[in-house]
């Protein structure tokens, strides 16, 4: 599976914002782009990015080949309780890839 | 000959310290510095910084076991044992007769400790390894190994940095030691310090080695770049290194 | 590929940036125009209003590199059940499509920011717009300067 970093906070107070951060390896080759033979290298990209805070989804982004590559997104989230937060990925050819992080709500 | 290395030797030395001392007065400036404030948070945050995800691959990479000798390299190498190695090579391993670069050195590990196959060059791999390991020197000063037995070789890196190539005549130094801070087209040209690398330059949208970035830079001045395997690589990396002597470590970095 | 749009007159950038062109115009030669990117807004506001306002686009007006630009946007909004961004949408101008990214939000948000780092083929306008619970939109746009990398290793 691809390389995925993914920065949250371990703990936050309840009713608190906190900012999530994920970083993903993809070339998101965009498809308008010529190969070393000239002709053009066939789309590959990441189209679709979702978070779910215990299974509930909090945040969903569609993205283009104008995302650059390797793909980094940041939102907010009200930690509302203790839990799981995990974030997928999925795109052309079939990329499917996921990470979590577990949030503790004091 | 070897008298004459060693002058050469301590004369570096000399001149190191003494660039130290006068601190204040070092004109020198970093690829980091050289860029936008957008691009150094870029680099500062390690969620932010792409190169970061090669790190972490390198991390399992490490302790990966490889080779007919079934070993990893955290089977030799204690955590943390690689803090400074980065900022120290090139230089000439144990037995060795010529300096070999850290990529060189790792794959000196594949081959003798673990029998492995070596890495190719700008393999995934490789670039993920590197990454690892140069994170650890990050925040410190370059410092070259002050073995009389490099400065040859130093010295011929130092002739091709200075030296003419390619159908635009141009040296290195032309643009990086002549005309650093000025603009070409909309770039500004740096001092070519190599403390950031393997970096994660944008134009490549991946990471890559010093020896790209310098192979980059030849096809730029329309010259041929070296073979792959070329010593020349080592020894200009040898002279790029000891010119950023006691500059700071900021690898893995982001560059336009 | 489509043919090539008409040659730009050579200003001294080009000239100093010589055949590092040759990576440029394939970019440039599908390209979203202005009202390409107008028609995208459409497709997400329909005949509504859109309104300039609450929105902050924030993107460095020069960029040094236009493989990954960082983009912020931000909206001013409450959050609540009652009253919250839905969405968050991005076009550009010049690029092959206008299309650069849609986010769904909702009031477990908290703040109505989304980052990320885009593709900016050339030198354009980004326009950011947010669409509220209540059915409002409001936008902003901004004008990047993308200058090209020296010495990239495609030259041919």
């Amino acid at each position: 599976m691809a390389n995925v970093l993914i920065n949250a906070p371990g703990t936050a107070r309840k009713g608190e914002t906190i900012e999530l951060k994920a970083l993903i390896q993809h070339p998101m080759e965009t498809g308008f782009r010529p190969g070393a033979d000239g002709r053009l290298l066939p789309r590959n990209i990441i189209t679709q990015f979702t978070a779910t805070w215990n299974d509930i989804e909090i945040f969903r982004m569609k993205m283009s080949p104008a995302v650059a590559a390797n793909p980094y997104v940041s939102f907010f989230a009200v930690a509302s309780e203790s839990g799981t937060v995990r974030l997928r990925w999925t795109g052309d050819r079939d990329f499917s890839a996921e990470g979590s992080v577990t949030v503790t709500v004091t | 000959m070897r008298k004459l290395s060693v002058a050469l030797g301590l004369a570096t030395v000399f001149l190191a310290s003494l660039a130290m001392a006068q601190a204040g007065k070092d004109q020198r400036r970093s690829g980091y510095q050289d860029m936008g404030p957008t691009l150094q948070k870029m680099q500062d945050d390690d969620t932010a910084n792409p190169a970061m995800l090669y790190v972490q691959a390198g991390e399992a990479l490490w302790t990966q076991k490889a080779g007919a000798a079934d070993k990893s390299c955290a089977d030799c190498h204690s955590a943390g044992s690689m803090k400074g190695v980065a900022a120290r090579y090139p230089a000439i391993p144990p037995g060795g007769d010529r300096p070999v670069d850290l990529e060189g050195r790792i794959n000196l590990c594949r081959t003798e400790h673990q029998k492995a196959a070596p890495f190719g060059a700008e393999s995934e791999q490789m670039l993920d390894l590197s990454a690892y390991v140069a994170l650890q020197s990050r925040g410190m000063p370059i410092a070259p190994p002050n073995d009389p037995r490099l400065a040859a070789f130093r010295m011929h890196g130092g002739q091709l940095f200075k030296g003419r190539e390619g159908q635009l005549n141009l040296s290195c130094a032309n643009c990086h030691d002549d005309n650093a801070g000025k603009k070409l087209g909309g770039a500004t040209i740096p001092q070519a310090h190599p403390t950031g690398y393997p970096i994660y330059r944008l134009e490549w949208q991946a990471l890559g080695s010093l020896k790209r970035r310098l192979r980059n830079c030849m096809i730029g001045m329309r010259a041929e770049p070296f073979d792959e395997d070329s010593e020349d690589y080592i020894d200009l990396e040898l002279y790029l290194m000891d010119r950023a002597r006691g500059m700071t470590m900021d690898a893995p970095a982001v560059r336009p | 590929m489509q043919q090539l749009p008409p040659r730009r007159i050579p200003t001294r950038r080009t000239f100093v940036a010589g055949s590092l062109l040759v990576t440029v115009l394939p970019l440039a030669s599908a390209q979203a125009a202005p009202d390409t990117m107008m028609a995208a807004v459409k497709e997400v506001t329909g005949e509504a209003a859109v309104r300039p306002g609450r929105v902050t686009l924030d993107i460095p007006p020069l960029v040094e590199n236009g493989n990954a630009v960082p983009v912020t946007v931000s909206v001013e909004s409450p959050m609540t059940e009652a009253d919250h961004v839905t969405a968050v949408h991005v076009f550009n101008e010049k690029n092959p499509q206008p299309h650069v990214f849609n986010a769904w939000l909702g009031p477990r948000n908290g703040k109505a920011i989304v980052a990320t780092r885009i593709k900016l083929a050339d030198t354009q306008k980004v326009i950011a717009i947010a669409e509220t619970s209540r059915g409002e939109f409001w936008s902003a746009s901004a004008d990047v300067i993308v200058t090209i990398a020296a010495c990239t290793e495609d030259v041919n």
